[in-house]
């Protein structure tokens, strides 16, 4: 591992999301070198650190809402870590894509995933049952109906310069403050 | 009888015409107070109360409040602008409003406003009711996960197409939408030209094989809010 550094540390995670929010969080393009300079990565699928090691992080960046049990243990844990915690993307702040769900009781959900589905073929109609899978909230909740949010990036995905702007923003000790273009919800 | 008065909108003399109401005398004085259920042409609903104002200190909705001689609105209050902001996150909470595919995103006047008061968040848990689609007009679509009950194609429907295609069912949670007809829209008489498809403010009700085709970024409420100068007000 590098050096210890006083460089503030950002945790990042996709809870129930896409990826898409940590694409979007690279398409902030050779800004990406700046923030190398600004910041070091905690935990985050960008250096593939899997858990934190005890230090505190400054900014913990949540991407997707909570869809499983193992959604609510990292956002609980990120909660512990982060000093602030910023919901990224239509995920994390309202369920997005994977609350569609939410508008079905689980039961049938998983009846037309693994049994009843038309490209389902599944004649035995077995289940996922592996105690190693995390089993599905009743409904998919945004994060911060589980923890503590302080600050929310709408957008799916937040766009490059969203992301920079409050990232940025929250590193210098301010709110981050959305000009009018960068507030969307698409 | 019609000679014009005036009336004191946050402080500003406006003129205002009896028989006006207090949101037309401010169009006219191009004073903005933010809308959803009011279209011009239609006549006045007052159902979504986000152009709630203080005249003489009792909130009464400016779609509906006539003008009367020096009269003083506050409109533009810490307290008004943050009962607004509460009505739109409501909004937001009580359907099941997915603006990442929905066809009306960039030209919708909920997600407009949630814009422009700066909403980033919810603060209310959401519901998500379980609502249906009616797809089965060929050339139009209801969906009612989008619909916030402004009323608008019952309106319009009935008094600019002559219809009256569409009225309210239910009562409280379970009010929605409904159609002329034993089940669904396609039995109606509704037609892809009728009035009643161009004012509903949200991605409830569509003509099919349209959505999509303004580029993100040119879309109507992409660059400045609802209710700015260079939003001209639809006819």
């Amino acid at each position: 591992m590098a050096a210890t550094s006083n460089k503030p540390r950002v945790a990042t995670v996709s809870l129930a999301g896409c990826f898409g929010c940590h694409m979007s969080l690279l398409d902030i393009d050779e800004r990406l070198l700046d923030l190398a300079e600004l910041i070091e990565f905690d935990r985050s699928p960008i250096n593939d650190y899997k858990s934190f090691d005890g230090r505190r992080c400054a900014v913990g960046l949540i991407e997707g809402g909570c869809a499983n049990e193992e959604n609510v243990r990292v956002l609980r844990d990120f909660r512990t870590h982060c000093d602030v915690l910023v919901s990224v993307g239509a995920c994390a702040i309202n369920g997005g894509i994977p609350a569609l769900r939410n508008m079905v009781s689980v039961e049938e959900c998983i009846d037309e995933a693994y049994r009843s589905g038309l490209t389902v073929v599944n004649p035995d109609g077995i289940l996922p049952d592996d105690p190693e899978l995390p089993r599905l909230l009743d409904r998919v909740r945004p994060c911060h109906e589980v923890v503590k949010i302080d600050y929310h990036l709408p957008g799916c995905p937040p766009s490059a310069d969203t992301i920079w702007n409050a990232l940025t923003a929250l590193l210098s000790g301010a709110p981050p403050e959305l000009p009018y273009p960068l507030i969307k919800y698409d | 009888m019609n000679a014009p008065i005036t009336i004191t909108i946050d402080g500003v003399e406006v003129p205002a015409t009896p028989g006006q109401t207090i949101l037309e005398a401010a169009d006219a004085a191009g004073i903005y107070i933010p809308r959803l259920c009011y279209r011009p042409g239609l006549e006045p609903y007052g159902g979504c109360r986000v152009c709630m104002v203080h005249v003489a200190g009792r909130a009464c909705a400016a779609c509906t409040q006539p003008v009367s001689p020096n009269m003083v609105v506050e409109n533009d209050t810490g307290e008004l602008q943050e009962q607004r902001k509460m009505i739109i996150e409501m909004l937001f909470v009580e359907g099941n409003h997915f603006c990442m595919f929905c066809e009306k995103s960039g030209n919708c006047e909920l997600q407009a406003l949630a814009y422009r008061f700066g909403i980033t968040a919810p603060r209310f848990d959401l519901f998500f009711p379980k609502r249906d689609v009616d797809a089965s007009h060929p050339e139009i679509l209801i969906d009612h996960n989008r619909c916030i009950l402004c009323a608008g194609c019952v309106r319009a429907s009935r008094d600019l197409d002559g219809k009256s295609i569409f009225h309210f069912t239910g009562r409280g949670p379970d009010r929605r939408i409904a159609v002329n007809a034993e089940a669904q829209l396609a039995a109606t008489d509704a037609d892809v030209t009728d009035r009643a498809l161009d004012v509903c403010p949200v991605g409830a009700l569509l003509r099919k094989r349209e959505g999509y085709r303004t580029p993100v970024g040119q879309r109507p409420y992409d660059q400045a809010p609802i209710g700015s100068n260079d939003q001209p007000e639809e006819a």
